[in-house]
């Protein structure tokens, strides 16, 4: 797996990513999702939150990096506070 | 009596997920690896974090790309689903017309890309392009390598010339399959073509809409070969697209890092956009088919 150039970063993401599919799967088989309305403004099931969960975690940690001087640590955990409130009111 | 779910059948798509895996998941997993380090061969790499994605997000070259990016999707989607489901609407609906329009509309599709380019390039020409000769005989001074307006005209001509045949392909598939019966019931209404159009037509045409939308924008982000061979990006840099200032990077200065950060935010917004238009048709569809049944 050399050629992949791999760092350890970039595995753990990768793994954390992997272990939340896994998860997911586990808790759809062992509860099915039912799509419902939350705060936001259309209709989602759990796999749809966190979808979107990820990908506006990845427009924060972009913003973070790209225009502010503050550390990438505060929008990772930014993004998992609104991940966890995405999932539970979203 | 309890129904039982079986959804073994979707071990089926394990193949064709290990041929994503290889073809798709495992090379995106390598471009995040070179975008957080400097790599400069098997053995020599420094681990950089952020700071290529601090840099390109920043990049003001990168930025202008971008916006000019996003007006050239838009401008050429603003045109050709109009004008493909205009052409749709016209088309013969059986007989021998049908069967020869469909292939002149579709001539322009079996083209590839840089042929196109290099038509187009031909057609444009002020010494021997019958375009560019005869508006120059109109008595404009038509000229795509120094005038920018003119570049961008072109290629939208250009863009909208090669795609717009598809929309109007999908939108005449998708006006064929509705049933005579609705034609029928509006005719009995004395509905005005219009209304045929706005309450039958067009709310049956959503779904391949959804699918042009989607295929016409993803096509045009990522939009190369025509305008790389028309104007090469000029004049100046007034019509570089981003997947040219991505090839500019990766290919002619061999910069890995920053062309992967820059290809993950390119991919970002493909996903963004893309995800947001499917939401809000696929949506909008919903709540009509609620307030249909209500």
């Amino acid at each position: 797996m050399e050629w992949m150039v791999w760092t350890l970063p970039t595995a753990i993401f990768f793994s954390v990513i992997a272990a939340i599919l896994l998860g997911m799967t586990t808790w759809e088989l062992v509860s099915p999702s039912v799509e419902r309305r939350g705060f936001l403004p259309i209709a989602t099931t759990r796999g749809d939150r966190l979808f979107i969960g990820l990908l506006s975690a990845a427009y924060i940690h972009l913003v973070v990096v790209g225009f502010t001087d503050i550390s990438i640590w505060f929008a990772l955990g930014a993004s998992v506070l609104w991940l966890l409130v995405l999932m539970r009111w979203g | 009596m309890n129904k039982v779910y079986n959804n073994r059948a979707w071990f089926l798509i394990l193949p064709m997920l290990m041929l994503v895996a290889f073809s798709a998941i495992i090379p995106l997993m390598t471009v995040v690896n070179y975008s957080v380090q400097d790599v400069f061969d098997a053995n020599t790499r420094f681990f950089t974090g952020t700071e290529w994605f601090e840099v390109m997000l920043n990049d003001p070259a990168l930025q202008a790309a971008l916006l000019r990016q996003f007006a050239f999707s838009f401008t050429i989607l603003a045109i050709e689903v109009p004008l493909g489901i205009g052409i749709a609407l016209l088309m013969p609906k059986r007989g021998w017309q049908a069967s020869a329009v469909l292939i002149l509309i579709t001539l322009p599709l079996l083209i590839p890309w840089n042929v196109v380019g290099s038509i187009w390039q031909l057609f444009t020409r002020g010494d021997i392009g019958l375009m560019g000769v005869g508006i120059r005989e109109l008595g404009y001074a038509y000229n795509i390598t120094r005038n920018p307006a003119d570049a961008w005209a072109t290629i939208i001509l250009m863009d909208v010339w090669h795609w717009t045949p598809l929309i109007a392909l999908l939108c005449y598939s998708g006006l064929r399959s509705i049933p005579d019966a609705y034609y029928q019931a509006a005719r009995i209404d004395r509905a005005s073509k219009w209304a045929v159009f706005r309450y039958i037509q067009l709310p049956k045409l959503t779904n391949v809409l959804v699918i042009g939308v989607l295929l016409r924008f993803m096509h045009s982000f990522m939009i190369y070969a025509e305008p790389f061979v028309l104007t090469g990006g000029g004049p100046g840099s007034s019509t570089t697209f981003l997947s040219q200032s991505l090839t500019t990077m990766a290919i002619g200065q061999q910069d890995l890092g920053p062309s992967a950060a820059f290809s993950l935010i390119y991919f970002l917004i493909i996903l963004l956009v893309c995800w947001v238009f499917y939401t809000a048709i696929m949506n909008s569809q919903k709540d009509n088919t609620t307030q249909g049944g209500a």
